[in-house]
């Protein structure tokens, strides 16, 4: 399997994330060389073998339902480029 | 049969929804954080690194929220799953910092069930439940205050949901209906959602599609997302499936699209259409391992449940000897079945529930109060009932104590006694009245001997009259009957 360009354009849309065109080949080809590799791993036979969720073998450990965070929102708003009345404010979003 | 047919031009069409419904889990802190879930703080206050999407956080799973999610499947007969996994689903939006929701895909904690519901005609359908799974809500954005700005308020963003999948069951809007109605009513006597559908805490999705009568396989199928109300739910299937058959027989074809529903006009219109928009790209969750409950866990529930509607009404039903509707009414709300079952102890529960789904509440809605703020206890209705169903006062007498207790708030006895309203039994007394009324009146007398035999009201108003309404009408009417011939 490979991609193509726009293929590579089309996950850097979906991922937001802005890759300049001079730099699109190479990516497609970093990308293809992951794929290559995915499709050796495709060799073994795995017919009958539930998809692996976790490498740990290690079950969920669960918290207490209680209240032991909050009351700081000056801090999570620290980094906010722009912030108005105690909210984050980003460009219109309207569906 | 309770399906809608739509007669088209082109012969009759059968409409086809699924519902997805999202229920806000009650905990005290959130799904993947400990930061509090209470509704109406302070702006961005309830706000952990984790849920402001902050790098090298990592989430950690409430048990109580996976409590209430298997509690959840229970109540909808549903299997629940000993291994279930978490997983990322893209997502970028202003309101979802991390870029991703953690939800579950391929391995839901809670498998296929069923709901019963009942219909208008009396009849009962079993409707399927594909899945229940848990995750994360968004947080809310605000459109209003600035023309070019949205403001984030990140205090819901990590509370935890229980997403409710429905199989593609329904085949009219009053199907969807009494469904939200029964899900709302078991979520609330479950303790697991507050079912507040006005406040957000329940939102469903709908997916409809239309199709010929008799014909197999689904056509395609349009997503209304975010409707608030009962009501709306069952106005945007019936003129969305109109819209369908409307398309169709002007010879078009529906889009999978997703489409908003405006309930002024009672009409859907497609939302813009996003590229890729539905391009998830889900992929295993690598910051929680499988969450595995035990068999022993999932049964500890299991024996803690509290009764289900279904199982209550049929209680009501067979125990107290209530039909099938009433006990369906009494047994929707919780707090309504608990304070009829107190009210009921020990006194007839057939006219407990006549007097509660009658004049009590009547009296609530009259006085714009909730049950909780009744003036009436349980206990005191019940012992209204009693000085009926023992003779001590008659009907027409009960109606007038009951309006004293809806203002004062008194015991039934106490007011009986102080006003003196006791009923007259004694033959000996009324027959005295009925004779002296009888006296006063000879015209009638006559005339009733001539044939006008409907002055019998007549004569029973105006010895209850005279009594001052303390008669005992069965009394009254055999004496009356006895002396008139």
């Amino acid at each position: 399997m490979s991609i193509d360009a726009n293929t590579v354009k089309k996950i850097a849309f979906l991922s937001h994330l802005k890759i300049e065109d001079d730099k699109v080949a190479a990516t497609q080809e970093e990308f293809n060389k992951i794929l290559q590799w995915v499709d050796q791993l495709k060799e073994v036979d795995t017919d009958n073998v539930e998809p692996l969720v976790s490498v740990n073998n290690e079950h969920l450990r669960l918290r207490q339902d209680e209240v032991t965070e909050g009351n700081q929102a000056e801090a999570v708003l620290a980094n906010a480029p722009v912030k108005e009345y105690g909210y984050f404010v980003v460009p219109k979003v309207v569906e | 049969m309770s399906g809608m047919i739509i007669q088209g031009k082109t012969g009759d069409w059968e409409v086809i929804c699924g519902l997805e419904i999202h229920c806000q889990i009650l905990s005290k802190s959130k799904i993947f954080s400990g930061a509090s879930t209470h509704y109406g703080s302070e702006v961005n206050e309830n706000v952990s690194f984790i849920d402001a999407g902050m790098p090298g956080m990592l989430p950690t799973l409430n048990e109580e929220c996976v409590r209430q999610a298997v509690k959840t499947g229970l109540g909808l007969n549903a299997k629940i799953n000993n291994y279930s996994a978490f997983a990322r689903k893209n997502y970028f939006y202003a309101d979802l910092p991390q870029g991703y929701q953690i939800t579950q895909f391929q391995y839901p904690i809670v498998g296929e069930g069923f709901v019963k519901i009942e219909l208008e005609n009396g009849e009962t359908k079993d409707i399927g439940i594909e899945r229940l799974h848990i995750e994360q809500d968004a947080g809310k954005s605000i459109h209003d205050i600035s023309p070019t700005k949205s403001f984030i308020d990140l205090n819901r963003a990590g509370v935890g949901l229980m997403e409710i999948v429905t199989k593609p069951d329904f085949r009219s809007p009053e199907e969807a209906g009494a469904f939200l109605r029964k899900l709302r009513s078991i979520v609330r006597y479950l303790g697991t959602c507050d079912g507040n559908m006005d406040e957000g805490s329940m939102r469903c999705d709908i997916n409809v599609s239309v199709r010929k009568v008799g014909e197999d396989g689904f056509r395609t199928r349009n997503e209304m997302k975010n409707v608030n109300s009962v009501k709306f739910v069952m106005q945007a299937i019936e003129s969305e499936a109109r819209r369908h058959v409307e398309v169709y027989e002007s010879g078009g074809q529906i889009e999978q699209e997703t489409r908003q529903f405006n309930p002024t006009t009672c009409t859907t219109k497609a939302m813009r259409k996003k590229e890729y928009a539905h391009d998830y790209r889900y992929f295993p969750e690598p910051d929680l391992p499988p969450l595995v409950l035990s068999d022993e866990y999932i049964n500890n529930i299991k024996n803690d449940m509290v009764e289900l509607p279904d199982a209550k009404k049929e209680r009501f039903v067979k125990e107290l000897g209530l039909t099938p509707y009433d006990a369906s009414v009494i047994c929707e709300n919780k707090e309504v079945a608990e304070f009829f079952e107190k009210a009921a102890s020990g006194h007839d529960a057939k006219k407990v529930a006549n007097w509660l789904m009658g004049d009590f509440f009547a009296m609530l809605n009259e006085k714009k109060i909730t049950l909780a703020e009744s003036p009436i206890s349980a206990e005191n209705l019940g012992a209204l009932v009693e000085l009926v169903s023992k003779n001590v006062i008659n009907g027409k007498t009960a109606k007038d104590v009951f309006a004293i207790m809806a203002a004062t708030g008194d015991a039934p006895e106490k007011i009986v006694e102080e006003k003196g309203l006791k009923q007259v039994t004694d033959v000996g007394a009324i027959e005295k009245v009925v004779d002296e009324i009888l006296a006063n009146n000879q015209a009638n007398v006559e005339a009733y001997k001539a044939g006008k035999t409907n002055l019998i009201g007549w004569f029973v108003g105006q010895v209850m009259k005279a009594s001052q309404g303390k008669a005992n009408p069965e009394v009254v009417n055999k004496l009356l009957k006895q002396k008139l011939g």
